[in-house]
């Protein structure tokens, strides 16, 4: 009798524990994933313009999961691969993830105003092969590449902004300046860039590299390309440069915005994406602004960019997708979330946005990159949209950094850096 | 009843010796799982005979082993000869040997530039550098320091213990706390300043990075070789070094006829033990360096983590036949440990 009694106890006791498994599992509440990541403070906006579409909406939860940058660069991918993927993300590298996103069209109420609303460019780099009309996701913003200055740190050196009297100052000319500014002042680095091929490419071809031959084929190869190369070199021997950027890094990407914000670097080349962050951390420490990328051969060129939330075609719940997509594409939630976060958007219905900032800084500097879109060359968008353009950008941050360290000629390193392309190209058509 | 029921009744009459409300629960519970298991084995043995129920209790092993172990190294073999950059095996076209070519084709194999994959090269050169630094002065700091802690010195239980510390943490632990320490604006630079000197690029120039990376490691794992060549000292008897000193022979003669001798299997053990983990070196490097600057601390295991899955090419079967170079290596030192155990347990 007791032995019975026993069995009966452990059976009890795991049926429980099964029952109480299975009833939260019954709520009825269609649970998303957003994988997210943060330059300022977008994820906080996109929160909260989350909450509101759930109150509306009681039957769908959605859930950020908020990652470093390098996790969506590195991690994202092999999840997707894997199967695995998010409902949704936030990322950079569109193309290359393109034929695993979820063909919205056909869960859309109004397919073709969501396509109207949103650059042909972007929404094509979500596609692949024959595909002209899927829709996949919507870029949530748009970035230009380019240039801020420590103002103060030039009025405190008593030197010239260049760009304040002329528009055609290069890559070489920002380099002395910006030597001189930091000498004067005791500032502990001239002029830095990002560690990423993405964020080379613009200058490179303001110096007149060309990134594609006439049939169309990517060619590293350039006179503009090792001007710029070399460039970037010298600003490492001649110790302009915080050399943790490019050499500390390891085979990741690393910003440089950290030693602009702290006031130890004159001149520093990022981009649009970090004007919240610039308000928020520097304040009225000193005096910050955006300049024109500088000219050149290749003329006056940022890179464009930007991040696209994405639907995974993995995903179990394709219609309660479709329905955040359509809440977070609305206009005024664009808007709202552009004038919060300080964004370029990418919604092409906006205009006259109200960004919601105090600092005149702020509001100049988009301008500026504003300012910046009509002057992009043809190859920088070409670069960009490239299907294996992460792979590109990867190899050129790598070999670079390698020419860099001495462990490569700069023709070993752009030799190198074109087979890898070659062989990546190669491997995506096979 | 089976043997497993017998020992859950057991570990239940203990419960019920203990006598509170809560040992009474566990009576309750360990008694019903006990004879739940008693109802599953009971058939089971009948059936099989209490010999071959050994094989029923191993079974769950052998298959964790199986799913986790056996079968992604086989599959990690056929990725070795596939091509492309899909993940899933079945969109991947076979390509033989091409993979194994490609990692061997070297005009000249002492210079990574001369071939097609000159990373890889470049990871095997770093890797044996590696090896023979960090396996070399960890295993001469380990002997001196178990030596030191052999002696009857004050605080000897405190220093075996602070010695063993660094073991215990985590490898990207230690990597944080010592980039901290060594980075361009780090806590031993400042000292450097804050004395008159001049910063030290300890992470960005090839040969610092190489230097400390076999420091941090050392400083990691030299407590558990310690340890070891620390019982291997104390298995030695005493009376042979009392018989030399009346002999009258000093202590570098007493170390060099006695310790050093009577020391060489378990020497031979640890010299296996460490050349295998440095080979397999990652977590921890990846952490520090990132393999940087450059490639200079690029390794081995990190070569394959990068070329499969962060470089974005996603080169899966060139990754994945590097990893079989890797494992051949690797089962060539362990033969060399099991013979080398087989031996000295012999002796």
């Amino acid at each position: 009798m007791m032995k019975k009694l026993n069995i009966l106890l452990v059976v009890a006791f795991v049926l429980a524990a099964i029952g109480a498994g299975a009833v939260a599992a019954q709520d009825n509440v269609v649970e998303l994933r957003l994988t997210w990541y943060d330059d300022g403070n977008e994820g906080a906006v996109m929160r909260e313009l989350l909450d509101r579409f759930e109150a509306e909406n009681p039957d769908i939860r959605v859930v950020m999961d908020t990652v470093a940058y390098t996790t969506i660069l590195e991690q994202l991918p092999i999840q997707v691969e894997a199967g695995q993927a998010p409902d949704m993300a936030r990322v950079t590298q569109y193309p290359m993830l393109a034929g695993n996103y979820l063909d919205l069209r056909p869960l859309l109420e109004d397919p073709d105003a969501f396509e109207a609303a949103f650059p042909e460019q972007v929404l094509g780099a979500m596609r692949t092969g024959d595909d002209d009309n899927g829709i996949y996701g919507f870029p949530d913003q748009f970035t230009v590449t380019g240039p801020y200055i420590n103002r103060t740190l030039f009025e405190q050196a008593g030197v010239e902004v260049p760009s304040d009297t002329r528009d055609d100052v290069t890559w070489e000319e920002w380099t002395e300046v910006c030597a001189e500014v930091a000498e004067a002042t005791g500032t502990d680095y001239a002029i830095a860039i990002d560690r990423t091929g993405h964020r080379f490419a613009g200058p490179a071809i303001s110096m007149g590299a060309t990134f594609f031959d006439d049939e169309g084929n990517l060619t590293i190869d350039s006179e503009g390309f090792r001007a710029m190369a070399e460039l970037l070199n010298r600003w490492h021997t001649e110790g302009l440069t915080p050399a943790e950027v490019w050499l500390g890094a390891g085979g990741s990407y690393a910003a440089a915005a950290d030693y602009f914000i702290n006031g130890q670097l004159v001149c520093y080349m990022a981009g649009s994406w970090q004007i919240q962050r610039f308000t928020n951390d520097i304040g009225d420490a000193f005096d910050w602004e955006a300049i024109p990328n500088p000219s050149g051969p290749g003329g006056s060129t940022g890179v464009p960019g930007g991040a696209a939330i994405v639907a995974f075609a993995n995903t179990q719940h394709p219609e309660a997708v479709a329905r955040v997509m359509e809440y977070l594409t609305q206009e005024d939630v664009q808007r709202e979330y552009a004038e919060r976060t300080l964004f370029i958007p990418g919604d092409l219905r906006l205009s006259d946005l109200n960004y919601q900032t105090d600092s005149e800084a702020a509001l100049a500097a988009l301008n500026t990159f504003v300012a910046e879109v009509p002057k992009f060359h043809e190859d920088a968008y070409a670069l960009q949209f490239h299907p294996q353009n992460t792979v590109i950008f990867n190899s050129i941050r790598d070999r670079l950094t390698q020419y860099m360290t001495g462990e490569l000629t700069l023709d070993e390193a752009i030799q190198r850096i074109q087979e890898e392309a070659d062989q990546a190209i190669a491997a995506a058509g096979e | 009843m089976t043997e497993l029921a017998k020992s859950a009744r057991n570990r239940m009459q203990m419960f019920e010796r203990l006598g509170s409300p809560f040992a009474a629960l566990g009576s309750g519970a360990l008694r019903g799982i006990a004879d739940l298991v008693d109802i599953v084995m009971h058939p089971i043995q009948r059936r099989l005979g209490i010999q071959r129920m050994a094989y029923v209790f191993v079974l769950p092993n052998l298959l964790i082993f199986g799913i986790f172990i056996l079968f992604p190294m086989l599959l990690n073999f056929y990725y070795a000869l596939t091509g492309g950059t899909q993940l899933l095996p079945a969109n991947r076209p076979f390509v033989g040997m091409a993979n194994f070519e490609q990692l061997f084709s070297c005009g000249n194999f002492l210079d990574p530039n001369t071939c097609d994959e000159d990373l890889f090269w470049r990871a095997v050169w770093n890797t044996s550098g590696f090896v023979v630094l960090q396996v070399g002065f960890m295993i001469l700091i380990s002997l001196v320091t178990a030596l030191a802690l052999n002696r009857r010195i004050v605080l000897r239980g405190f220093f075996r213990s602070v010695f063993f510390y660094p073991v215990l943490l985590s490898p990207v632990v230690v990597a944080l706390i010592w980039k901290w320490i060594l980075q361009e604006n780090g806590v031993l630079n400042a000292l450097l300043v804050s004395l008159g000197g001049d910063r030290q690029p300890f992470l960005l120039s090839a040969d610092w990075a190489r230097f400390w990376v076999v420091v941090i490691s050392i400083w990691a794992q030299m407590g558990f070789f310690t340890l070891i060549l620390l019982a291997g000292l104390q298995a030695i008897p005493a009376e042979l070094y009392e018989a030399a000193s009346i002999d009258g022979a000093n202590q570098w003669r007493s170390f060099r006829s006695i310790t050093l001798p009577l020391l060489r299997p378990t020497m031979l053990v640890v010299v296996v033990l460490a050349v295998i983990r440095a080979v397999q070196v990652f977590d921890q490097v990846y952490a520090f360096t990132g393999g940087g600057p450059g490639t200079s601390t690029l390794y081995m295991v990190q070569y394959i983590f990068r070329r499969a899955f962060t470089d974005q090419t996603h080169l899966y079967g060139l990754a994945a036949a590097a990893s079989v170079v890797l494992g051949g290596v690797l089962l060539v030192l362990t033969l060399i440990q099991l013979r080398t155990e087989s031996t000295s347990s012999l002796s």
